[in-house]
């Protein structure tokens, strides 16, 4: 099929392999692309949120041009019992500025224009097309891939691995080990079309402004998840994502407990008479730094959610990836550039400009936190968002009752849920794995 | 409310979305079994797309039209041999509107 051979092949056409192709060919690299997809982002899910920071350093002038739905001016967090919810909102007048910090927006419209930029520079993509295996030397070096199209092996001195969450060829290599189901949380979605004004009503904002909703508590019936709510333009996404350990040994759906999500008394008045036009499906890397593979060995480096590169507390993955993936390219420029094999000790440049980055120091941060929030689930997800509502509820009902009686009331609710050493030991435990 | 009011069916929910069928050549396979193991049979739950069901002789079948490749059945049972997972040929399966 194809003959010649290239600088580069990448695996991919999300962030990571967008973000690597572009770097790569605006640099002069001869780069092939592969995308199982029929078009750019066709395979792809997020929720989503851009990091703009991320883009800049990639395209600094991508506001322009780029299909972004909202700018985001409002955080919402909010814990969850059964009938309400304890939020607190942040909402700053300073988002709206001349070059937004954060943007929704929708994966298969972003990801086919980012792959257009790469295309303009010089990146040979390929689309309906599943790379199905590695080629390795008698030495283990990775020298190219096969496909599923007619023809033979594609050849190139370096394959980038931004294959994504769920990428098969680097497990099939055994360059890296199929997630386990503690590293992943399976999340769904449904893509909610109202008319702006309406989602503008709503949410009190207006023209491109935009809110998020985070959500945790007894929606995810006492496993480590969350739900969220993010306004895009004419659409607003409405998802839940859980732990697939958790799933498992809770033997719950996750399309049922998306529609106990929208069912709940918070959520329900927001998407009201909205026409659903989507449902997907979609794993997120939450191994944390723990979890993150060998990124480099001979001949290949590994970018973006197949790394397990996501923040799952700061709920980023994009910008990690797409960060991997430029990484991954001026790397790889910098050795070709110097005429120097793709031998692991070369590459090893990737994960030490990596380990520079906040990629990796972020995740070094957290690196405890996965452990805390899958052992403690029920605790965090189910027993305090209860103890919160109803101390709320004490706080605020007015009933007679007198105040002193209503504290008293609620602190022992506490106690007898968690035992004060069990309160004293989450707080120490949840401040150790923050630092 | 009875569990039927209550809950959208999946299938309902897959309506909305665009697929290219790849017809007789499904992407997952579940292999002989007499009895499923308790991930295979979580899987009848867990698939967002419902694509595993239990049949009435107690095995798990799976249809992987509706399919949204998200990848979890791949990492509770392909380890054990009781499933094999490929992606669908290229252009193939589920084609994400929005995404």
């Amino acid at each position: 099929m194809i003959d010649e051979k290239f600088d580069a092949i990448v695996i991919g056409a999300g962030m990571a392999g967008n973000a690597a192709a572009y770097t790569m060919a605006s640099r002069g690299l001869k780069v092939l692309q592969l995308e199982r997809g029929e078009y750019p982002g066709s395979k792809n899910v997020q929720g989503g949120i851009l990091y703009a920071d991320m883009v800049e350093k990639i395209i600094p002038e991508f506001r322009n041009e780029a299909p972004l739905e909202r700018h985001l001016i409002e955080q919402r967090f909010w814990l969850m019992s059964d009938t309400a919810h304890t939020g607190m909102h942040y909402r700053n007048d300073d988002f709206n500025e001349e070059k937004g910090n954060r943007y929704t927006i929708i994966r298969s419209q972003f990801d086919r224009w980012f792959s257009q930029q790469a295309r303009a520079k010089g990146v040979i993509l390929l689309c309906e097309t599943t790379a199905v295996e590695l080629i390795q030397d008698a030495y283990g070096k990775v020298v190219g891939v096969r496909t599923d199209r007619s023809g033979g092996p594609i050849h190139a001195d370096v394959v980038v691995l931004a294959e994504g969450v769920n990428g098969l060829l680097g497990t099939r290599a055994e360059l890296r080990p199929r997630p386990q189901a503690s590293q992943v949380a399976l999340a769904v979605k449904e893509m909610h079309f109202l008319p702006a004004e309406v989602i503008e009503q709503r949410f009190n904002i207006k023209g491109d402004e935009g809110v998020v909703i985070e959500a945790a508590g007894t929606i995810s019936k006492g496993m480590a998840g969350m739900g969220f709510i993010y306004t895009n333009k004419e659409s607003i996404s409405v998802g839940l994502g859980c732990l697939v350990s958790d799933f498992a040994d809770n033997q719950t759906s996750p399309a049922q407990l998306l529609d106990l999500f929208k069912k709940h008394p918070s959520v329900a008045p927001l998407i009201a008479g909205s026409e659903v036009k989507e449902y997907a499906a979609h794993l997120i890397p939450e191994g944390g730094y723990k979890a993150i593979p060998k990124l480099f060995g001979p001949g290949y480096v590994i970018c973006g959610d197949a790394a397990q590169l996501n923040n799952a507390v700061h709920r980023e993955g994009s910008n990690l990836a797409m960060t991997s993936g430029r990484i991954a390219g001026e790397a790889i420029y910098q050795i070709k550039s110097r005429r120097d094999p793709f031998t692991a000790e070369n590459l090893a440049l990737y994960k030490k400009m990596l380990d520079d980055s906040f990629v990796i120091k972020d995740l070094k941060k957290y690196k405890d936190m996965p452990e805390l929030l899958h052992t403690q689930a029920s605790n965090l997800f189910l027993t305090y968002p209860q103890l919160v509502a109803k101390a709320m509820e004490n706080f605020v009902r007015v009933d007679g009752t007198p105040k002193i009686e209503k504290e008293k009331t609620t602190f022992s609710s506490f106690r007898k849920s968690r035992g004060a050493l069990g309160l004293l030991g989450d707080a120490m435990r949840f401040a150790r794995a923050w630092r | 409310m009875g569990i039927e009011a209550q809950f959208q069916k999946v299938e309902e929910k897959l309506y909305q979305n665009r697929y290219l069928v790849d017809a007789g050549q499904p992407h997952i396979k579940i292999a002989p079994h007499e009895k499923p193991s308790k991930n295979l049979l979580a899987m009848t739950h867990l698939c967002p797309a419902g694509c595993y069901t239990e049949a009435e002789s107690g095995q798990v079948e799976i249809a992987a039209d509706g399919c949204l490749e998200c990848g979890t059945c791949r990492v509770l049972c392909e380890e054990t041999g009781e499933i094999t997972w490929n992606y669908p040929r290229g252009g193939y399966g589920i084609l994400f509107k929005f995404g």
